[in-house]
């Protein structure tokens, strides 16, 4: 295969892979790694990716578990500092400064979910992958996923309620 | 009407029942100005849901290690070649000196006769060589001389 066919194969998802790779990993730059990382790895089985059925579950489930294990090195090094880069890139009008207050808000909540709750509103909510996919990416049944996701929905859910209402008492 | 609908998907949507095109639908419903008072704070729920799905990956891809590997091999060959064009050299050089063989005249003149002339022979062969290379230079004479008439 040669490097602008697998290009084409890997640019309609590879912002997926980022924006998973940010949602588990926070920081932008180490997103960034961690997806170049998954491509390089996934340039390097190259001559078996025809065979794939779908690149893409293949690509996020790398992804996944790379995170996975970075996040784990991680702790396992005692590395508690995190940076938190919110984007900021859209915020310069007034009335999209007070969007982005809430929306940050949002995001906080969501970062703050166990990574497996995480992962399935990040695949579910924000790429909206169906079911059947996030099972396949997983390894997980389709049962499972759906508690899990309306857990980590209910419990963004009481967060917010519970800022809505500070916001008007 | 469409408040009941969209109240009835949202409560599905909590249970994780709903498909896409109903969070689609919720997504729509939400990013529209007129939200209803009491679901206004589901309002940035979706609307980060949709932000959140803009960011964009914007590296490169760094794919220099397969071409790193063509490169790495190319240099392990051209050295394997270098070395074997060395050997061989070397080789034959020694092989031609051996044609010498060390002998004085006293046990055999012929044989010191034959390789005097062989060594005589090969040294003039390689001045010939050289006096060849000298003629190029007799053709710059001749075109110099054309140009600069005395």
């Amino acid at each position: 295969m040669q490097q602008n066919e697998f290009i084409k194969i890997v640019s309609p998802f590879k912002d997926k892979l980022f924006r998973l790779a940010k949602r588990l990993l926070v920081s932008t730059e180490e997103a960034e790694d961690a997806t170049q990382e998954v491509l390089v790895k996934l340039w390097t089985k190259n001559e078996s990716l025809h065979e794939l059925k779908s690149v893409e579950a293949m690509a996020m489930a790398m992804t996944k578990n790379y995170c996975l294990d970075q996040l784990k090195s991680k702790r396992a090094s005692n590395m508690t500092i995190v940076h938190n880069n919110y984007t900021d890139n859209q915020a310069s009008l007034q009335q999209k400064l007070e969007d982005a207050d809430s929306l940050s808000w949002v995001e906080k909540i969501i970062n703050d979910l166990p990574e497996q709750q995480k992962l399935i509103i990040q695949m579910r909510d924000i790429e909206q992958y169906e079911f059947e996919d996030i099972a396949k990416i997983l390894g997980m049944s389709e049962a499972t996923i759906r508690v899990a996701l309306s857990r980590a929905r209910k419990t963004i859910r009481e967060i917010m309620t519970k800022t809505h209402n500070y916001g008007i008492g | 009407m469409v408040l009941d609908r969209i109240e009835k998907i949202l409560e599905k949507y909590f249970q994780g029942e709903t498909s896409i095109a109903e969070e689609n639908e919720l997504k729509v419903y939400f990013s529209s100005s007129d939200v209803a008072q009491h679901l206004k704070q589901y309002q940035p729920i979706f609307g980060y849901f949709s932000q959140a799905k803009e960011q964009q990956f914007t590296q490169e891809i760094p794919l220099q290690t397969k071409k790193g590997n063509i490169v790495m091999w190319l240099s392990v060959a051209a050295s394997v070649v270098v070395m074997l064009g060395v050997g061989t050299m070397m080789y034959f050089e020694t092989s031609k000196s051996e044609q010498f063989v060390a002998c004085s005249p006293e046990d055999s003149p012929e044989l010191a006769m034959e390789q005097i002339e062989r060594a005589l022979a090969l040294v003039s062969e390689h001045l010939n060589t050289g006096i060849e290379s000298v003629s190029y230079i007799n053709e710059y004479e001749n075109s110099k001389n054309k140009i600069f008439k005395k």
